[in-house]
């Protein structure tokens, strides 16, 4: 019962666990829709500023062209040197919109710029190897569902308007909010390609909880003389589960003095000591956590597990 | 967990391999009072290398890995599942666990991503890989073809019956001379005589014209179950119908059939394809079969792309093909040449027996 509502659970959350062939289980947190819609502003503005570039490099090298071109013979070779340049602008823009998905989302990071900023990757659905069909297919679907429409609008705008703009501001609608009608938060492009949209997170790897280096230097000398200033009975660690004492871990490498004394005051009701001293307090919690964590990680090599304060 | 000294080698080779070992000298080690820390400090080392390693493949830095990083890659990244099982089950270190699960992901994600370059898909591509995505939606290919067939007939038919019909299914800039009661002088000007002609510009022009477009549009509206992609293809062939009957009228059928096959044959056959492609898709939704429709939807969808990029270079050779070939040969014998050529030459590409099969779909 505890795993259906779990599932029910993670399918509202976003989380979709993948079974790799190693017969690992991974979760995957599905990329949110404004990070997404984020990610796709981020690569048009940079899209948007190569081609500036592109342009103004154009217009200096034309008026560099005039300025050169003296003769007649001259004029129409410097003419046909820029119809060639125009058409290879073309050419390139072509390229360029084109060939931006394509080549970073088939890259090793499966992200382009814009994704990458925003730590989201495509990922093939269900945990198979993102091949290139899935990233044209997606991208192709690209146009119709975004460039096609908003050039509809703009050209309905400037003309009569009226049925022919409502009608491409519907399209346009009906696929910008598709990823909010379907469970995997998919796009048109997603859908027919097989793919979908996954966060990923850059972290460290966080100091040793139960290691000498973790405590504060103060308390360093005495830590190793006694490892276990406090000591504290198994009804007394019995009243938290693992969320307290991983809830207790992120307090402990946060390190903030105030949360610190306020942590220790709550367990101290709790267990019915005297609340320690500022100066104790750390090696307190510190010692607190743990006997508590090696109390329930020994019941986990029993298979015994206690989720929390509340579990029996 | 200490290395355990033996004096057989392979097993204490095995006992380094796959982590027992391996414990890195470290007077720290000594101060982790908890079991479940000293199972990640003997590991730590191989999982922090694991890591470098995937940071240099994600970063595209394949030179700074040596033979021995690449031979150990698969074993680092075993390894590293084997730990975060084990570690689920015996640890409570909530950001150890995080991270070993993130190193994990990641490690997948190079382990089992993407195993083709752009280049060695394109190889696949043309060895065959296009052809056999031709040759799998069949069906669709000739549902296509025969809607085409209808949508010329069809487009004849009417602007026969009634020429005001044409002035809906043609539509052309104002000061086009292809109109109903044109002159044979002006309608044959239209065909010839263009050889003066910048080549570029009408390469550029024909490229980036409508064929691009509405083979992309042809394939998307597929998404519509196809019904759309049927319609659009019904509308440019009628508009090619319409035009031969006033051809027709003036004994231009020939020379008209010359003019659009030099080119068409190869443009045609590549909206063809992009609107079977389209359907193939329409097709796989509304009917999915076994499959659930995701799935459907998805291999369809992937197959249709490999015939898209084909499309767009099948277009790419009907503009060169319309902004030379049309403007150098004036010949409508020879252009009709150039046309049947280039489509037997696309039909053996797709359709002609291989000795060997390409292994992708």
């Amino acid at each position: 019962m505890i795993a259906a509502a779990r599932a029910a659970d993670d399918a509202n959350s976003g989380i979709r666990i993948i079974v790799t062939p190693e017969g690992i289980s991974l979760p995957l947190t599905l990329a949110g829709r404004g990070a997404r819609l984020g990610a796709l502003v981020l690569d048009m503005m940079i899209l948007g500023l190569v081609m500036i570039a592109a342009v103004v490099a154009l217009v200096y090298l034309a008026g560099d062209l005039a300025h050169f071109a003296g003769s007649k013979a001259q004029q129409s070779g410097a003419r046909d040197v820029m119809q060639f340049l125009e058409i290879l602008f073309v050419i390139g823009g072509f390229l360029l919109h084109n060939g931006w998905f394509l080549f970073f989302e088939l890259g090793p990071r499966g992200a382009t710029p814009g994704k990458r900023m925003l730590g989201i990757r495509v990922a093939a659905r269900g945990g198979g190897p993102l091949t290139p069909e899935m990233i044209i297919a997606r991208n192709l679907l690209r146009d119709i569902e975004l460039f096609l429409p908003l050039a509809f609008i703009a050209m309905a705008g400037v003309g009569n308007g009226g049925a022919a703009g409502l009608a491409a501001a519907g399209w346009f609608a009906l696929f910008a909010f598709f990823p909010f009608f379907n469970r995997d938060r998919l796009r048109a492009g997603d859908l027919i390609a097989g793919t979908w949209v996954v966060e990923t997170h850059k972290r460290r790897l966080l100091p040793v909880m139960s290691l000498g280096a973790m405590w504060p230097a103060a308390s360093a000398a005495s830590v190793v003389l006694d490892p276990q200033p406090y000591r504290f009975g198994d009804a007394e660690l019995d009243i938290y589960g693992e969320h307290e004492l991983q809830t207790l871990e992120r307090v402990l490498r946060d390190n903030r003095a105030d949360t610190l004394a306020a942590v220790a005051a709550a367990i101290c009701v709790k267990i019915g000591w005297t609340a320690p001293g500022a100066a104790e307090t750390r090696p307190f919690l510190q010692a607190f956590y743990t006997q508590l964590r090696a109390r329930l990680e020994s019941g986990m090599r029993f298979g015994k597990r206690k989720a929390d304060k509340f579990a029996r | 967990m200490k290395p355990v000294e033996s004096n057989r080698p392979m097993l204490t080779a095995l006992r380094i391999r796959f982590g027992a070992g391996n414990a890195p000298a470290n007077a720290a080690i000594e101060a982790a009072v908890l079991r479940s820390d000293r199972f990640r400090q003997a590991r730590e080392g191989d999982w922090r290398r694991l890591d470098i390693l995937i940071g240099r493949l994600e970063a595209g830095r394949l030179r700074g890995l040596s033979d021995a990083d690449v031979l150990d890659l698969p074993v680092l990244y075993r390894g590293a599942v084997s730990s975060l099982s084990i570690a689920r089950e015996t640890s409570l270190d909530e950001a150890t666990l995080a991270w070993l699960e993130e190193l994990v992901r990641r490690a997948w994600f190079q382990v089992y991503g993407p195993r083709q370059t752009l280049v060695g898909w394109g190889r696949g591509f043309f060895g065959g890989g296009w052809a056999l995505a031709v040759r799998a939606m069949w069906l669709d290919v000739w549902i296509a073809l025969a809607v085409m067939v209808a949508g010329g007939v069809i487009g004849w038919q009417l602007v026969a019956g009634d020429p005001h019909w044409y002035g809906v299914l043609v539509t052309l800039p104002a000061d086009d001379p292809r109109i109903v009661g044109a002159s044979r002088a002006a309608l044959r000007g239209v065909l010839f005589g263009h050889g003066q002609e910048n080549f570029l510009s009408a390469f550029a022009a024909g490229l980036f014209g409508n064929n691009a477009q509405v083979a992309i549009l042809a394939f998307a509206l597929g998404f519509g179950f196809g019904i759309p992609s049927l319609m659009l293809l019904v509308q440019n062939t009628g508009n090619a119908g319409a035009l031969l009957w006033l051809y027709h009228g003036q004994g231009l059928t020939w020379d008209l059939l010359g003019w659009l096959a030099i080119h068409g044959t190869t443009e045609l056959f590549a909206i063809l394809l992009a609107g079977a492609a389209g359907l193939h898709i329409g097709r796989s939704m509304a009917f999915p079969g076994q499959l659930s429709l995701l799935d459907a939807a998805s291999a369809a969808g992937r197959r249709a792309a490999v015939v898209m990029v084909g499309v767009v270079l099948m277009l790419v050779v009907a503009a060169t093909l319309e902004g030379f070939a049309r403007q150098l040969v004036e010949n409508t014998a020879m252009r009709l040449a150039i046309g049947g050529a280039m489509l037997v030459l696309w039909l053996a590409y797709f359709y002609a027996p291989r000795r060997n099969p390409t292994r992708r779909a």
